[in-house]
């Protein structure tokens, strides 16, 4: 019999904010245990929420680019479990009026063919501490409590461990662009609870779900996903039933094992939180947030190609990356030949970004400075091996192509007269090799050319000095 | 002359101004009270003597320079849920046993930028769930009137303090009745002010939607001075109103000409002691002599009101007692895992009344239960709410009994919370509405025991409660005369 899988994520997104969402406690990662903390954050007796509405405009600037409705009327609400790592035993959430509602990213299949995962909601809220465990005791950094977080909640139609892998990195790509979060997997950024069900074909109602929690890298999704799916089936064909539960992901014996059933779960007991006043936005508030909207990667590829004439390949490697984009549009505006921008900053920039793990904000180079070298080799001022050269010059201090090159004395030599003299040069000093091309030897006259090029010292316009050697040497 | 101690807020302030006494000389005065009388009454867990001389030497040095605040030396004793950096915060529980506060709330900050002095830490009822102060974990509260009474509560220790003269003024809070019910019962004027008058950061939370900090005073001109200093918006309370905050003290004065005050039919009902009833209204004839109009007016779902509150109330104190957990702060017991240690940490912190309203609260909240009780408790608040704004179409100010009957003798209600309950009746409508309110002593029982004169004003208009209540207080002498304890003490310094 044929399967159909239904599955649904809920995306915890930590949202680029320079303070917690309650609290003046900055979110840098990666600080000493309980560093950055406070009454409010540590949910110490007297202290009180206020909301840092730096986290609302990234949630509705990410509801806006997913294509969500923004609600102009939404409250917080406490959602009440008791856990070491909460410090007030109440996550202060959103239950019935999240900030956005439906929505949607489009994904491409492996044919080619586009399909659109629909989104239910996005809500934000507080993130909570971390439990660690020692040898004979445990402790919990509270660091992390109370960074804001946005939790991106899916419609049930992911139909496979690809598309949800796609759904994923479309979503990372997106969220990137807007500079709403720096989805960075390593320091938590994306976490995702996975829901999945399988049903057979032709059967209308969804199967009963499972639910795995707290998964933080893509690759885990995709491999728990594909061996839940195939567990689930597996189940059903053998005559079993599914429970509903949740379920953990090991990563080492690549199974997912159960963890608490739906009998055991949590009555939330949600509430409206009176220490916080409703959230109120206004369409002239959405508006003015709506102005500083990135252009999303789908659209921005197309246009590249038109404006710059440059392949699909070229855009959809510069649009991956919103920084490297300006950059690349930043330097194709000012150059003869967009392409030879793309084709430097795809091989040399990158080339350079790869090798010393940087990013394309650290580099020197601007790219109007990057523009004037690229012109100075259209206009044959330079050869490319000397504007490599500046390149890796400019690429270690920064500076002006066009001074480089003047200081150094490095502007290609073009006169027909001053190469002569160095061709004459280079037939007198090298008799036997003349003799040889002379002779037949083909290869000799590469030499010659070399040696052309070396006594002036790289700056002979090659073609030149090829045309008068072959001229010379009749 | 009296004594140091007995003076008001207003009289220190004068003395300090004209230097015929100094901060230090007050605060000595009142710790000499403490000293010689809180064996009986009980008021305060804790008193930073020594915290409370370098306050008030400070004071005295500022003032030599020159400096004129408006609370300059003045000393405040501060109910036990009020955070005072480096101070214990217990609020009467064990729970919080050994917690010591990191940080000052924000009337504490408001008080010291008005140059007060931090005095003192005041018995309530545990977390504030009580009316009669005998719910605190560490000791009862007697009233200074009749040490065998209550003081009532929850801010007991606050009221006794100041009706001891163990305290030129004090704060409370107030969520269902706890600063105008102790009041009354210790003959002082309590203010509850307009929910979000004053910033709630740093006042551990009983109810948040409820809560309120106001003064408890000897003097109605008192309480508008302590109003001024700690109220107006805080960036910290989302809830707390930016409005401009008036000088109260300096807008009283003059009779009650021009103003209509409401008698609501349903506050004058069947279980409203007779003597209580017969002393408020004198003290509505005396307010009509004053110059006010008198009107009849209606609050018909006031009579929904306490059970209203206990849904809310205990809903939300299930949430805001959740973190006391013992992980963090406080009393732990070691459990075998974190959920054994919670339940282990609770139930030895907690006490009875305590717990009764966590349970409640959790109840009302749970799958199948919320909207029946939370839901549908939200919604009759509204429409107590209105009842409110539609009487203030037709008066200026509400005038009611603030409690059923004058103070009661300790042990006699505790095991009849219903009766306990509903002795905050007149209390508890406007602490769901939002309103303002005060309590003014109007007069003492037969057996001399004091009675409340509540003032309901409209939100943010306690200048016009402040005005009934200051007109009344100057034709009457009520507040001048001192309770059995004070009045001891006074023979002796």
């Amino acid at each position: 019999m044929n399967y159909i899988a239904n599955v649904g994520l809920e995306v915890h997104v930590q949202l680029k904010t320079r303070t917690k969402i309650f609290c003046g406690c900055p979110t840098t990662f990666g600080a000493p245990p309980n560093t950055h903390v406070c009454p409010v954050c540590l949910g110490y007796p007297g202290a009180m929420p206020a909301m840092n509405a730096e986290a609302i405009r990234l949630t509705v600037l990410s509801g806006l680019m997913l294509g969500c409705q923004i609600n102009p009327a939404s409250k917080m609400d406490r959602k009440n479990y008791y856990y070491p790592d909460m410090p007030k035993n109440y996550q202060i959430s959103q239950y019935d009026q999240p900030l956005c509602l439906g929505g949607g990213i489009e994904i491409t299949l492996a044919d080619g063919s586009k399909k659109k995962i629909g989104l239910t909601r996005i809500h934000i809220e507080e993130d909570v501490g971390k439990n660690m465990h020692f040898t004979a005791s445990s402790g919990i950094d509270f660091n992390r409590a109370g960074t804001p977080l946005m939790e991106i909640v899916t419609e049930p139609d992911i139909a496979s461990a690809d598309e949800a892998m796609a759904f994923l990195e479309a979503l990372k790509e997106i969220l990137a662009y807007g500079g709403v979060s720096d989805v960075n997997l390593e320091e938590g950024n994306l976490r995702c609870d996975v829901n999945s069900s399988v049903r057979p074909a032709g059967q209308e109602k969804l199967g009963t779900k499972t639910e795995l929690k707290n998964m933080n890298t893509f690759k885990g999704v995709h491999r728990a996903l594909s061996y839940e799916i195939a567990r689930q089936i597996s189940e059903l064909e053998k005559g079993g039933r599914i429970r509903q539960e949740t379920r953990r992901w090991d990563d080492l014996a690549g199974v997912t094992l159960a963890m608490r059933s739906k009998e055991e779960a949590h009555d939330y007991r949600y509430f409206p939180e009176p220490d916080l006043l409703p959230i109120v936005l206004t369409q002239a508030q959405v508006t003015e947030w709506a102005k500083a909207l990135p252009e999303l990667p789908e659209k921005r590829r197309a246009r590249m190609m038109s404006d710059y004439g440059i392949p699909e390949y070229d855009a959809g490697v510069l649009s991956a990356d919103k920084a490297l984009a300006d950059y690349f549009e930043a330097t194709a505006t000012l150059v003869k030949n967009p392409k030879a921008a793309s084709n430097w900053i795809m091989t040399t920039v990158m080339a350079k970004l790869t090798e010393l793990h940087l990013t394309i904000g650290e580099v020197k180079i601007t790219p109007a400075q990057l523009a004037k070298l690229i012109n100075l080799v259209e206009a044959k001022t330079i050869n490319l091996p000397t504007a490599k050269e500046i390149f890796e010059l400019m690429f270690a201090q920064g500076g002006d192509a066009g001074e480089i090159v003047k200081a150094k004395g490095l502007a290609q030599v073009s006169d027909a007269g001053a190469i002569e003299k160095i061709v004459d040069e280079a037939i007198a000093a090298n008799p036997k090799v003349v003799a040889d091309y002379k002779g037949g030897k083909e290869a000799s006259f590469k030499f010659l050319v070399g040696q052309v090029m070396k006594l002036s010292k790289g700056k002979a316009n090659p073609a030149l000095a090829n045309e008068l050697l072959k001229k010379k040497l009749g | 002359m009296s004594s140091l101690n007995q003076l008001t807020v207003t009289e220190a302030t004068e003395k300090l101004a004209k230097r015929e006494c100094s901060s230090e000389d007050i605060v000595r005065a009142v710790l000499a009270a403490i000293e010689k009388n809180d064996k009986q009454v009980g008021a305060y867990l804790t008193v930073d003597a020594e915290s409370a001389l370098a306050q008030a030497k400070e004071a005295d040095v500022a003032r030599a320079r020159g400096e004129t605040k408006p609370l300059l030396g003045i000393p405040v004793g501060m109910k036990d849920l009020l955070n005072v950096k480096g101070q214990p915060c217990t609020c009467a529980s064990k729970i919080l046993k050994g917690y010591v506060a990191p940080y000052d709330a924000t009337v504490v900050a408001k008080l010291r930028v008005a140059g007060a002095v931090i005095l003192g830490r005041l018995n309530m009822d545990e977390f504030a769930m009580g009316g009669s102060t005998e719910n605190s974990a560490y000791q009862p509260t007697k009233n200074p009137w009749d040490l065998s009474r209550v003081p009532g509560g929850s801010s007991g220790g606050s009221a006794a303090a100041v009706a001891a003269d163990e305290a030129l003024a004090t704060l409370g809070s107030d969520t269902g009745g706890s600063i105008r019910q102790p009041a009354g019962f210790c003959g002082c004027v309590g203010l509850k002010p307009t929910y979000g008058r004053v910033s709630r950061y740093g006042l551990t939370a009983f109810a948040s939607s409820l809560d309120q900090i106001g003064p408890l005073t000897k003097t109605v001109k008192d309480s508008a001075l302590l109003l001024s200093a700690i109220s107006g918006r805080d960036a910290m309370d989302s809830t707390s109103l930016d409005a401009p905050v008036p000088d109260y003290a300096a807008q009283l004065g003059g009779d009650l000409k021009g103003l209509r005050l409401g008698l609501p039919k349903e506050y004058f009902i069947e279980g409203l002691d007779a003597e209580v009833e017969q002393k408020v209204r004198a003290a509505v004839a005396k307010c009509r002599e004053l110059g006010a109009e008198i009107v009849d007016i209606s609050l018909p779902h006031s009579k929904f009101a306490v059970a209203v509150y206990y849904i809310i109330a205990t809903a939300e104190a299930s949430a805001n007692l959740a973190r006391f957990d013992g992980v963090r702060y406080g009393l732990r017991v070691d459990g075998e895992d974190p959920i054994d240690q919670y339940g282990k940490t609770r139930a030895a912190g907690f006490g009875q009344e305590v717990k009764r309203r966590i349970i409640l609260g959790t109840y009302v909240l749970s799958s199948g239960y919320h909207d029946a009780y939370y839901l549908r408790g939200q919604k009759v608040r509204t429409l107590i709410r209105r009842d409110f704004e539609a009487a203030f179409q037709h008066c200026d100010a509400i005038l009611t009994p603030v409690a059923p009957s004058a103070a009661y003798k300790l042990g006699e209600q505790i095991n009849d919370p219903l009766k306990m309950y509903l002795g905050d009746i007149f209390t508890i409508p406007v602490n769901l509405a939002g309103n303002c309110a005060i309590n003014v002593p109007c007069g003492f029982t037969q057996e001399k025991l004091p009675v409340g004169l509540h003032i309901i004003g409209p939100a943010l208009r306690e200048d016009v409660i402040l005005k009934v209540g200051h007109a009344y207080e100057q034709v009457t002498d009520w507040h001048k005369q001192k309770a059995a304890v004070s009045g001891q003490l006074s023979a002796i310094s």
